[in-house]
């Protein structure tokens, strides 16, 4: 079941194609990681499943249905990258208005809180202005204003930026918290370690396009490229052979690539019928960074200006 | 509609919940009676001050004999004196100026008088020694030609003119400063409401924008209800300021007699003084009730509200697209500000002549006819000008709403970039 549609979407400003043309589906209860370099149309995309922005053509289905920003706003948390909260006001009185703009009543609103401010130790808060906190703390409390009315759509925009390991660690908690409870998260990052750690399914957009797509695993499968790492006492006796390249020699161990059709029992019985004492051998796959960095290389880092007709 | 009143309701009450609102509030008024208390106190204490004033009448102009209605005048002729030997001692007699008249008086020019004095004297004083000395003249020069000044005096008429104008709907009497007065201070409070209040929509539009909270809100409420409520919010505080100063103003004026007996006493006294103070009083009770007071606050309340519509919306999409830079704003700001400013000018004339041309072209543009318009309320305007001015006001403050939301929502998600005129008309037009 998909919580999320977009067909064929497209956005262009005057002189970008933000967006061109791009699909993908968002399971419900999954954590989505919509990754890319900067000015890939991530956050257009973003404005676009949340109702901000309308999108030129294609369509974004929510719950199967065509997205209505009246209804759907309801359902949907979202924590852009460009933090902003009101500086002078309360931060009791903004959290609940913020709820209340979502739709909550107020005794709802006031509960939720409440649980949230308790949760993130934030009680002694309620009568202080954001002026007064901290980087870090504000974060904290923009994220619980996103989550506070229940939304079944999470969209975070780099949410750990900014934050000390503790809170970092503190809020990824309650991401996967929220996800097992059924919400659905899109995380925009182009921190990678952390996509790896979180993320169920990835979508990379690069100048406007998708790229890849897929779950985490599976995309890893796709840009292996046969290089294992075969651990042995000693390094130093000569190899020669025509089933591997070594790719990297360390003191205990070998990064070799298979050529092709060579299947990993007959390197092992190269190893082993040249007297070498294997300690471990393991296939090494890429990190999502090296895979993001190789897709993303080859186009020009920055995007060029063109004419839109 | 819901959202709209949350965003209406913090609007509201986060600007009038604050210390500065209170303090601007409750600080006006009463600066405004402290004035007007201390300048009652300074126009008392000046006339109380007595003079004696010594008086050298080579033309024997007076006769001897001098009398002033200004008790606090005492004169004394003195004799066997020139005006260079009087020079050096008049202060040293008691005197705190003295008067020369010289032997021949010009009849035509009148204009060999000269007041000696130690310190500058008051122009009140001033006012009444000239007004002896032309009295002195006038009787010396009617005798001359057989008549007898006092049988002048007596049979010397008095006219009074009033200006009634005559409609359909029966004969007016005009009061012009009354007129006038109300007009502008209806004019006054619109042009306040769009300049300090316009702009205070701006300032809020693009504090929402560089605290980065539009993105936030717009993500839970449409663009164009966000601009709505905070025009309206701020709309609210801006009438709930002017109704609290008019209720205040009305206090004070109620309480100062208690507080300050003097004070009444005081405006009794110049009332009673001055015959034409009794009358100005009367008149302006009269005048008021005189005036179509119904038809004037229908109007004010219309173009009060439809001009802070038109520039809060105007001010709004200013806002959003502007980001810290200040002089950007400033000058996104100006051509905003003439009209406002154009208005007020030609209101100002239009109060004295209200069918000018200028009265009539600047109280239909609609950028205009706000302010202009209550430089004519307390005239006719012919029924066709004022279908025509409204019509043209509610239509444009929907076509500019329109427009400027456009701007709006493009302009409060735009971050970093310098925007010209040209590319704020060109969102306006853009197709969503």
């Amino acid at each position: 079941m998909n919580l999320v549609e977009l067909h064929n979407v497209r956005k262009y400003f005057s002189s970008q194609k933000a967006v061109d043309d791009i699909s993908f589906n968002i399971k419900a209860g999954s954590i989505f990681g919509l990754l890319g370099p900067n000015g890939a149309g991530k956050t257009t995309l973003i404005r676009m499943i949340t109702g901000i922005f309308y999108p030129d053509s294609g369509n974004v289905l929510f719950n199967g249905k065509e997205f209505d920003a009246l209804t759907h706003h309801r359902n949907i948390g979202y924590m852009p990258e460009e933090r902003g909260l009101y500086k002078k006001m309360k931060i009791g009185e903004q959290a609940l208005y913020l709820a209340q703009l979502k739709g909550m009543s107020k005794q709802d609103a006031l509960k939720n809180i409440k649980e949230w401010f308790v949760k993130f130790e934030m009680e002694t808060w309620w009568n202080k202005k954001v002026e007064d906190l901290s980087k870090g703390m504000s974060q904290k409390l923009q994220f619980v204003t996103t989550v506070l009315h229940q939304p079944s759509l999470i969209i975070l925009d780099e949410p750990f930026s900014g934050l000390d390991p503790v809170n970092a660690n503190l809020i990824k908690e309650e991401i996967f918290n929220l996800a097992k409870n059924g919400a659905t998260i899109i995380f925009s990052t182009h921190r990678m370690e952390q996509v790896e750690e979180i993320c169920d399914q990835i979508v990379l957009v690069n100048q406007g396009k998708k790229i890849l797509d897929g779950s985490v695993d599976a995309v890893k499968q796709d840009f292996k490229e046969n290089i294992f790492k075969i651990g042995l006492q000693s390094t130093q006796k000569a190899i020669q052979t025509d089933l591997f390249e070594i790719v990297q020699q360390l003191p205990e161990a070998l990064l070799i690539k298979l050529k092709h059709h060579v299947s990993t029992n007959e390197v092992l019985q190269h190893f082993i019928s040249n007297d070498f004492s294997i300690q471990s051998f393991q296939e090494v796959l890429p990190s999502l960074n090296d895979i993001f960095i190789k897709l993303v290389e080859d186009s020009s880092s920055a995007r060029q200006f063109q004419n839109i007709n | 509609m819901n959202k709209i009143s949350l965003i209406i309701q913090r609007e509201y009450f986060t600007r009038v919940r604050k210390k500065m609102f209170l303090i601007t509030t409750l600080v006006v008024p009463i600066v405004m009676i402290a004035f007007y208390v201390l300048i009652l106190f300074l126009s008392k204490s000046d006339s109380s001050e007595k003079q004696r004033i010594a008086i050298i009448d080579d033309a024997n102009l007076f006769n001897g004999k001098i009398t002033s209605s200004n008790k606090n005048l005492t004169f004394q002729f003195i004799h066997n004196e020139t005006e260079q030997s009087f020079l050096k001692k008049f202060n040293a007699a008691g005197f705190q100026s003295f008067l020369f008249i010289p032997h021949s008086i010009d009849a035509t020019t009148n204009k060999n008088f000269v007041l000696h004095s130690e310190k500058a004297v008051n122009l009140s004083i001033m006012d009444d020694i000239e007004s002896l000395i032309n009295d002195a003249i006038r009787s010396r020069v009617l005798i001359a030609n057989g008549i007898n000044p006092v049988e002048f005096e007596k049979n010397s008429t008095n006219a009074q003119l009033d200006n009634v104008i005559d409609t359909e709907k029966g004969a007016q009497k005009s009061f012009t400063e009354i007129a006038y007065l109300i007009s502008f201070v209806c004019g006054f409070l619109i042009y306040i409401m769009m300049m300090s209040y316009g702009t205070q929509v701006m300032r809020g539009v693009s504090e929402e924008k560089t605290n980065r909270i539009a993105e936030v809100i717009v993500s839970s409420v449409k663009p164009f209800e966000l601009m709505v409520g905070k025009i309206i919010g701020i709309g609210a505080v801006g009438i709930t300021q002017f109704l609290i100063w008019i209720v205040l103003l009305f206090l004070l004026q109620a309480a100062i007699p208690m507080i300050y007996p003097d004070v009444t006493n005081q405006i009794n006294n110049a009332a009673l003084d001055n015959k034409e103070g009794v009358m100005a009083l009367n008149s302006i009770l009269q005048g008021v009730s005189a005036l179509p007071m119904l038809k004037i606050v229908s109007f004010f309340l219309f173009y009060f509200v439809g001009g802070y519509l038109l520039y809060a919306s105007i001010f709004a999409a200013i806002g959003s697209v502007v980001s810290e830079d200040h002089q950007e704003a400033q000058q996104l700001v100006m051509p905003v500000l003439m009209p406002i400013i154009v208005g007020f000018v030609i209101m100002s004339k239009a109060v004295d002549n209200p069918n000018s041309t200028e009265a009539v072209i600047g109280s239909i543009f609609p950028f205009t006819s706000p302010i202009v318009m209550m430089g004519r309320i307390t005239a006719d305007v012919p029924l066709w000008q004022t279908i025509l001015s409204m019509s043209l006001l509610m239509a444009t403050i929907i076509i500019f709403t329109w427009f400027t939301a456009k701007v709006y929502r493009t302009g409060i998600l735009m971050y970093g970039k310098k925007v010209s005129w040209k590319e704020i008309l060109k969102w306006a037009f853009k197709k969503n």
